[in-house]
């Protein structure tokens, strides 16, 4: 019997329909209800369950639900299996989020389903359930690559996912922005982790399968042609990611994850550094960018690296960039172009255009960025 | 809908055929050799091999009967959907086309089988003439100048092309510095691949995404004085001509490189356009694809290289020419890339090739063309107006020439069908399932066919139909589709388990040892 975590955020979503851009903090949910906000996570649940129930044949499954606002009531209705656990019958604060993470963790589960926002992924983060997650998107915000397309899709996909025998997982950005900066028009999404989400769907794989290609070695083949082509008078600043983190492994360098660091002649400089400090290095010598693709939504700048802020851009310019990604990673993006979210569209122009980017030890692959449709 | 062209109410042989070594029975034979004292005496006399090499013990083949032998083979060919025995539209980029009977008379004649290639080359005049005969025709089909036989597929010309280019520009004291191909990423994937193998690196272009095909701006970033060389396929897998194709060769040729085209699939190219015009360098075609030569499991090919004079003395060994003596064997050539292969390439396909080509002439080549493009953009028109959830990504609107890749995007999305589902259910109505795109894939859910000039409208139709149907299906009994093939000799089988090399057992021998493992 299959296990499937069934948990939904009955708050996600709120806010946008009341022009608050997002839910996060009592606060903000008192508020979304005053301006006469409804719940609509649970909707959008019952889309993807009734999507999930028309292309899957099979009865061998069982829902876990912490609560009856977090899925029992929904589970209820669809007739589907399910097992009700000892979540509070009203409310849904964070605190609940992550108990009914442990609590699925504890009973065995084996996909958590979730229905939320970017908010939501970050509590499952935090939760430190290591599961592997699949999201349905009934939030405001979904900057994280660990959501399904759409409700609909999500359900399809939790079918192709249960037909296997394994879930192999691969790790997926979890990405989230300053509310109180969004709400002020000024957007500035923020890299958090990732969560491991199934690779195994047939609509994500069919994107990412390169002929075979260990994505592993196409990663370590990458490293290698950067670190080759390191130049000892020059710094390089490696961006965050999966992608980059496999240059400073080969240099035997324990970097960081989220953040940037700062080499020269192949040693660490600095660690975890800001704009502050990437300004000051500049003043000292001629140094180059290393960054890495966000998946799926393709930004090359401005999510998650605003490290790499328009002042430290124009210093460098469009030569010392050095984009690197797998050929899965570009393939996924269905031709759109790499994007940037600079703030500054003079140089997000002088940025655009094409970049050569090395996709595995040898071959290279030519990919416009631009933020012109 | 005429009734001819309905979808089969078809339905499979399933025999529940063991492996052959499951069958064996110690003793028995399929034939018993004579015993003539004289062939007896030779065996045991054992002058036959030198001791070093002789097994010491029998290899364990199966024992078998010879109507068991026969049953055996027969119930598998009843559980497969084979080239002459289904519409074999689905194959795209394949180009799976009629080869005519009469061919298979030619080259299962004595006179051509029972040749053996270290014979003198006056006793095998017959053939070398049909070689040089071949190689005229392929020169006025492509503008090329000279062309050899001799590798023994597509991938293998890519990579015989790849050493022409090599020993260019070592030639020319620049095989240090000229270390990249640039090639396309829609393009066949061996345009990247067999120039790997020889150590070029390898820079692909990506397609803009409303053409289809690459802007010239992304060629222009990237070539230099260290670009070897253009490896292209145009049309791509799209099946959309290149209208750029000149100027991509041109920037090219400006920084010094050579331009290789990819004619693997020339079926809507013949008399319409020609590599010369283009500007390329060098070419190869398939003449197991668009020059009718039946081709599966990896064989017998011949991938034809055609080079301009002047790399023509870099082609592999040996050359057919013709001498005041007859046709030879020209093996006297110090700048030839030297054996790409051992003999002279797969005679039996050039003889088909040869045949095909001097029976339908040039006007008959250039109705192939038309008629695949024809039977393309009428297939291309009827999925897309009547098969609901099935796109054309790339060139909205446009024509195009032998083949499409579409996307069954939309019907994933609104039903959870996609095309391994598709793929799968096909086979319910007599088809084999389908080629959906070559790596990456760029698109969702692909599919990828070519009705090539063999097939009839009715077969069109009737394949047409079969995908409406199998649309229809998937909005109203989505599971239906998802759970098939429900008519065919295996039902539908868990990918998971096999995706791992490490459990992948392709031989008896591994598959009883792992037996015995566990």
């Amino acid at each position: 019997m299959k296990k499937i975590g069934l948990l939904i955020n009955p708050i996600a979503g709120m806010g946008g329909t009341v022009g608050l851009k997002g839910t996060d903090g009592i606060e903000i949910l008192e508020e979304a209800r005053r301006r006469g906000a409804i719940p609509r996570s649970e909707e959008k649940t019952r889309i993807a369950l009734e999507s999930f129930l028309g292309v899957y044949p099979y009865d061998d499954y069982v829902f876990y639900a912490y609560s009856p606002s977090m899925g029992g009531n929904l589970c209820k209705e669809k007739g589907l299996p399910y097992v009700l656990g000892p979540g509070p019958k009203e409310n849904s604060l964070r605190k609940d989020t992550l108990d009914a993470c442990r609590w699925m963790k504890k009973e065995g589960v084996t996909l958590l389903l979730f229905s939320g926002g970017d908010g939501t992924a970050r509590d499952l983060l935090i939760s430190e359930v290591d599961l592997p997650v699949l999201g349905i998107p009934t939030g405001v915000k979904i900057h994280s690559s660990v959501f399904a397309l759409t409700p609909r899709h999500g359900g399809s996909e939790l079918s192709a996912i249960l037909l296997q025998e394994d879930i192999p997982v691969e790790l997926r950005e979890v990405m989230d922005i300053d509310e109180d900066l969004f709400r002020k028009n000024s957007l500035c999404a923020r890299l958090y982790g990732y969560l491991p989400v199934p690779k195994n769907n047939k609509y994500l794989q069919a994107k990412k399968s390169a002929g075979g290609v260990d994505e592993t070695i196409a990663l370590q083949g990458i490293a290698r042609r950067v670190v080759e082509a390191m130049d000892p008078d020059e710094y390089y600043f490696i961006g965050p990611g999966t992608t980059t983190r496999p240059i400073l492994e080969l240099l035997g360098i324990k970097g960081t994850l989220l953040g940037v660091d700062v080499l020269k002649n192949r040693k660490l400089i600095l660690s975890d550094a800001n704009e502050k400090d990437l300004l000051k290095i500049l003043e000292e010598g001629k140094a180059r960018i290393v960054v890495s693709v966000i998946g799926g939504q393709g930004y090359v700048f401005g999510r998650g690296n605003q490290q790499f802020s328009p002042k430290v851009l124009q210093k460098i310019g469009k030569q010392g960039i050095q984009i690197i990604a797998t050929a899965n990673k570009l393939a996924a993006l269905g031709g759109k172009p790499l994007l940037m979210d600079l703030g500054d569209e003079a140089l997000e122009k002088q940025l655009a255009g094409f970049y050569p980017i090395p996709v595995d030890g040898m071959s290279t692959y030519v990919y416009r960025c631009s933020n012109e449709e | 809908m005429s009734n001819y062209a309905k979808p089969r109410n078809f339905h499979e042989a399933r025999w529940d055929e063991p492996l052959i070594f499951e069958l064996s029975s110690q003793g028995q034979r399929a034939m018993l050799l004579p015993e003539e004292p004289e062939l007896q005496e030779i065996l045991k006399e054992e002058q036959l091999l030198p001791k070093s090499i002789r097994r010491e013990k029998l290899p364990s083949l199966p024992e078998l009967g010879q109507a068991q032998v026969l049953r055996h083979f027969l119930r598998l060919s009843q559980e497969t959907l084979g080239q002459e025995i289904n519409i074999d539209i689905g194959l795209g980029t394949c180009t799976m086309k009629y080869s005519p009977k009469i061919h298979e008379q030619f080259v299962r004649s004595p006179k051509l089988s029972a040749l053996h290639p270290l014979q003198p080359e006056h006793t095998v005049q017959g053939i070398l003439e049909i070689y040089y005969g071949m190689q005229e025709l392929m020169k006025s089909i492509s503008g090329m100048d000279a062309f050899s036989f001799q590798p023994g597929g597509g991938a293998q010309a890519v990579f015989s092309n790849a050493s022409i280019l090599k020993k260019y520009f070592e030639d020319r004291g620049e095989g240090q510095k000229r270390d990249e191909i640039i090639t396309t990423i829609l393009s066949h994937p061996v345009n990247a691949a067999s120039p790997h193998t020889k150590g070029f690196k390898v820079i692909t272009l990506m397609p803009d995404p409303d053409t289809g095909y690459p802007p010239i701006e992304a060629l222009k970033e990237v070539v230099s004085e260290r670009t070897a060389g253009l490896f292209i396929t145009n049309p791509e897998d799209t099946g959309i001509f290149n209208p750029h194709i000149k100027e991509m060769v041109d920037i090219v040729h400006g920084v010094g490189g050579l331009c290789v085209a990819d004619i693997a699939d020339s079926n809507g190219l013949f008399g319409i356009v020609r590599a010369r015009e283009s500007g390329f360098d060098l070419c190869h075609f398939n003449l197991h694809k668009s020059f009718s030569s039946p081709h599966g499991s990896m064989g017998p090919c011949c991938g034809a290289q055609g080079v301009r004079d002047y790399l023509a003395k870099y082609l592999p060994l040996p050359v057919v020419v013709k001498t005041d003596q007859g046709y030879a064997l020209d093996y006297d050539r110090e700048d030839s890339i030297g054996k790409v292969r051992s003999f002279y390439g797969v005679a039996a396909v050039v003889l088909r090739a040869y045949c095909w080509v001097r029976t339908l002439g040039a006007e008959g080549l250039k109705e192939v063309s038309r008629v695949s493009i024809l039977n393309n953009n009428y297939l291309m028109h009827r999925l897309l107006s009547e098969v609901r959830g099935i796109s054309a990504p790339w060139g909205k609107e446009k024509y195009r020439m032998e083949q499409v890749r579409y996307s069954f995007e939309t019907m994933k999305k609104e039903t959870g069908v996609g095309t391994d589902d598709v793929s799968r259910r096909v086979v319910d109505y007599g088809l084999q399932d389908y080629f959906q795109s070559h790596h990456p894939w760029l698109i969702d859910e692909p599919f990828t066919p070519e009705p090539n000039e063999t097939y009839s409208k009715l077969d069109i139709d009737e394949y047409a139909n079969v995908f409406k149907q199998i649309s229809d299906e998937a909005y109203s009994t989505p599971e239906l589709v998802i759970n098939s093939p429900h008519r065919a000799p295996i039902s539908k089988i868990s990918i998971a388990p096999y995706e791992d090399p490490k459990d992948l057992i392709v031989t008896w021998r591994v598959y009883q040892k792992r037996r015995a493992g566990k």
